[in-house]
């Protein structure tokens, strides 16, 4: 495999999470430079998401890097019946990095293994999705000013919720303390919670979103409706764990309110006043986090 | 009746004894080792009675020996199966099984949305727990606890 791709988070070292938090920081006081001068990147999305794609080309477009790609794989050579393998060899004949996100798991690790220049996964299917991952890392690193020692709490689907897990993987390097807050469908999987008891972190599984005057961090996902059998009980839970803005009184002063978006009413629209609403900062962190792991991959920070 | 009392497999002079393999997953190994596109003579006894457990299933190669690479990936599905070399009608090697850290090719990703099961690429899985035999998709990074491991065909 090509070891200057990133997969899954789990490829990162603390030193390395690290490293791009701290070139991240570099990149927001700096954002338009010519490292990727002369360089072509290829997005291939294989499925829609605007949001990411839309984040990566600016990161490759501020550093000065040309895009080749797509973004749909319906008018491509896939739709005739061309395999994985033979679109990504093709493609890493042409590009010095590739981006990729694809509907199946699992996709972005093959790909790694089959092409010639390093590959970022945007996401492949329920599985990784790490530059959310580290574009989190970043904004929580801003807004706390560190990354040890502090108090998460995750609301919301954390059964299918990737976001969650990577995260939860990530922090595992600082001596963090979790909180999960979940309905009984959707609680954190058995595995993640061994995982933290085998690594000596705290962590307390709660069912409702009340209490949160100690959080440093409320990590807000979103409910899907497809993930209940019963509708009635979507409805009933869906209105557990929405934020309002006068939950927000009496928490901490360095609270931050992370969701990675898109949201449907897990958060009040009055909270976007609040100053410890973050979720739009935080996906323009976005841009930053994947300038670093880009830059990273290409050997150039 | 006259009975005649025969052993029921017969002894090998040179060769490899697979013995130990419980019967409901001895046509499992015959077609994990490939056994049915070998050119040696092949004995294979089922439904024989164990003085260990229950019923098993022996089988007997004529004059082939395995790799330990090669035999292990029958570990996953027969980790209590023994290991006979035979030479000269003689055990002269008994080997217990073990389970390999990585499985290549014979196990199925459980995962219908798992890019292995999509695309023509071989399996791989990750042995994370030889204790209670639990296996992680190297693509998909789906954990596969042992009764639910499905088999390629």
């Amino acid at each position: 495999m090509n070891v200057k791709s990133l997969v899954s988070i789990t490829d990162y070292s603390k030193e390395k999470i690290l490293k791009i938090v701290e070139a991240a920081e570099r990149f927001e006081v700096n954002p338009n430079q010519d490292l990727l001068k002369n360089k072509v990147v290829a997005t291939l999305f294989f499925e829609p998401s605007t949001r990411t794609r839309l984040s990566f080309e600016t990161a490759i477009n501020r550093l000065g890097g040309r895009v080749i790609g797509f973004s749909d794989a319906s008018n491509t050579s896939t739709s005739k019946g061309e395999t994985l393998k033979d679109t990504i060899i093709m493609v890493s004949n042409y590009a010095d990095l590739i981006v990729m996100r694809h509907p199946l798991d699992g996709a972005a690790r093959y790909a790694s293994e089959v092409s010639n220049v390093p590959i970022i996964n945007a996401g492949d299917g329920a599985n990784q999705h790490p530059t959310q991952t580290m574009l989190d890392l970043y904004s929580i690193k801003k807004t706390q000013g560190t990354l040890e020692n502090l108090n998460i709490y995750m609301v919301g689907d954390l059964k299918y919720g990737r976001t969650v897990h990577s995260l939860l993987m990530a922090m595992s390097h600082f001596n963090p303390k979790f909180t999960f807050i979940a309905p009984d469908e959707l609680k954190m999987p058995e595995e993640y919670k061994r995982f933290c008891y085998e690594k000596g972190i705290e962590y307390r599984e709660m069912s409702e979103l009340n209490d949160i005057s100690e959080a440093d961090i409320l990590y807000m996902t979103r409910v899907q409706r497809e993930r209940f059998l019963d509708l009635v009980e979507y409805e009933k839970v869906k209105n557990v764990y929405t934020l309002k803005k006068n939950m927000l009184e009496g928490t901490k002063e360095n609270l931050r309110v992370l969701h990675p978006l898109p949201r449907v009413g897990e958060i009040a629209e009055d909270v976007d006043e609040s100053p410890k609403a973050y979720y739009f900062q935080q996906a323009k962190n976005g841009v930053y986090a994947r300038q670093a792991i880009i830059c990273d991959a290409l050997g150039l920070i | 009746m006259n009975q005649k009392k025969e052993l029921v497999v017969v002894a090998l002079e040179n060769g490899t004894v697979i013995d130990h393999i419980p019967s409901d997953k001895l046509f499992k190994v015959v077609s994990i080792l490939g056994l049915d596109k070998l050119d040696s003579q092949i004995t294979i006894g089922n439904n024989l009675s164990s003085k260990k457990s229950g019923l098993k299933g022996i089988i007997k190669i004529t004059d082939k020996y395995f790799e330990s690479s090669e035999i292990n990936r029958i570990a996953l599905i027969a980790p209590n199966a023994v290991l006979n070399v035979i030479k000269d009608y003689k055990v002269v090697e008994k080997q217990k099984l073990t389970l390999p850290d990585q499985v290549c090719g014979i196990i199925k990703c459980v995962n219908p949305k798992c890019v292995t099961n999509n695309q023509p690429i071989e399996t791989k899985f990750h042995v994370v727990d030889k204790e209670s035999i639990n296996v992680k998709c190297h693509y998909c990074e789906r954990m596969i606890e042992q009764e639910d491991i499905l088999f390629n065909s």
